[in-house]
């Protein structure tokens, strides 16, 4: 074959581009999902929440997840005038069934729902000796099941207590975001059956999400901010008392 | 060449070097998984196989496209946010496993140490086949009270009541539609067509 200088030059940026192209193999993705188009969030709205604990039920339904673990639940705090810092907290079984009844008295009581920050530096990424969590290229954090030895770093590294180690599967698990879900265009199972909309699934990468105006207008927080985790659960209105 | 006097054993175990390197290379090649790396550190495949995970709520998009009397009637009542899997729940029934591929040698050895992940069993959503996967009718009198009941911890704006002076007994349906709760505002309880 007899190439002149000028194809030369062609032909090799070419040859290099597919060979990048042929290394990088086929993306795992659904077909209409394009994961670099999307930066996955929760805004969780603390005062529509009513603590009916709709969510952890459907998360548990969703995801199967086993009795006595929980990849969200919801806590409910009881803070009086004189102790600002110290709160009484409660949340039995993760508020699956639900909480008992309060009586009106002088101290303010609030539902906190709780789950996976999504973090963007997230410390239990981090410490994962193998490689089997990540945080995936539209910004939700994954275990690889298939992968994990089930050492419990992570478990131990995450600020929020938000992992857990599967009692049968003996590997870490937690909430993926329902990330089954929201590759296909729907919204979370908890998001999905939350009554008041205290949850909404938001995407930071679409222009058109309401969460820009919202953090734009409203007292957001969210969990321990002096850890600089970059979390990704916004919390509204959330009170100092709250850890 | 005086330099190279006396150096075979030099040699000998550079020789030694690269044939280590090469069997290592070798092994890491079919240790190592083979999308491993290409987002980061870990085997994007994973993402791929979280993906793939049986959605069990179909979302009220599903419904309404059938039900389309029933999002009409809730649209203009209090519910008309609460999305009908909220109520109603997931409404699902589990498949049989099928018989799985035969196990790769890995896989098999996973299996033998008790170490393999159990497969998803698959699910029919009363979405994707009505007639097969009949749903399940909630019971209001549960359904109802979980949010309604009245506590100092809930929001003040939202509607609570204590259920046994409330109603004296009396079922909610009685008198409250749940698709659009507010009395008198719907005679008819709605439902499947």
């Amino acid at each position: 074959m007899n190439l002149s200088r000028r194809q030369m030059l062609i032909l090799l940026p070419a040859a290099a581009i597919a060979y990048k192209y042929a290394l990088a193999g086929t993306p795992e993705e659904s077909p209409n999902y394009k994961m670099s188009d999307h930066w996955w969030g929760m805004l969780i709205d603390i005062p529509k929440c009513i603590g009916c604990g709709n969510c952890v039920r459907a998360c548990a339904t969703e995801n199967d997840v086993p009795d006595g673990h929980f990849r969200t639940w919801v806590e409910r705090y009881h803070r009086t005038d004189d102790n600002l810092t110290t709160p009484e907290v409660i949340s039995p079984n993760g508020g699956k069934d639900g909480f008992p009844v309060a009586q009106e008295d002088a101290g303010k009581y609030f539902f906190v729902p709780k789950m996976c920050n999504h973090c963007a530096d997230s410390p239990c990424t981090q410490v994962c000796p193998v490689g089997a969590t990540f945080i995936s290229p539209d910004g939700v954090v994954l275990v690889d099941q298939k992968y994990c030895l089930g050492c419990a770093y992570c478990v131990q590294a995450c600020p929020y207590g938000c992992r857990y180690i599967h009692p049968e599967k003996e590997v870490a698990d937690k909430c993926t975001l329902c990330y089954h879900r929201i590759t296909q265009g729907l919204t979370t199972a908890c998001c999905e059956s939350c009554p008041t909309g205290a949850r909404q699934l938001v995407d930071l990468k679409d222009p058109k999400d309401p969460i820009h105006g919202f953090l734009k207008t409203h007292a957001v927080q969210v969990l321990k901010p002096q850890m600089a985790t970059g979390s990704k659960a916004f919390y509204n209105e959330l009170d100092g008392s709250v850890r | 060449m005086r330099f190279f006097r006396d150096a075979g054993h030099l040699f000998r175990f550079a020789g030694l070097f690269v044939l280590a390197f090469l069997v290592f290379m070798g092994l890491r090649y079919f240790a190592v998984p083979k999308t491993f790396g290409q987002y980061g550190h870990y085997r994007a495949a994973a993402i791929g196989d979280i993906a793939a995970h049986p959605a069990k709520f179909a979302g009220h998009d599903a419904c309404e496209t059938c039900h389309s009397d029933v999002a009409e009637k809730k649209s203009h009542g209090k519910h008309a946010h609460v999305n009908c899997e909220a109520c109603h729940g997931a409404q699902y029934q589990k498949l049989a496993v099928p018989d799985q591929p035969k196990p790769g040698f890995y896989q098999a050895f996973l299996i033998k140490i008790g170490k393999a992940l159990p497969p998803d069993p698959p699910i029919l959503r009363h979405a994707d086949d009505p007639t097969t996967v009949k749903p399940v009718l909630p019971d209001t009198s549960v359904l109802c009270a979980r949010c309604h009941t009245a506590s100092a911890a809930k929001p003040k704006g939202f509607p609570q009541v204590v259920p046994a002076e409330h109603s004296g007994g009396m079922p909610c349906e009685t008198c409250h539609q749940p698709h659009s709760p507010a009395i008198g505002s719907d005679t008819s309880a709605g439902g499947a067509k």
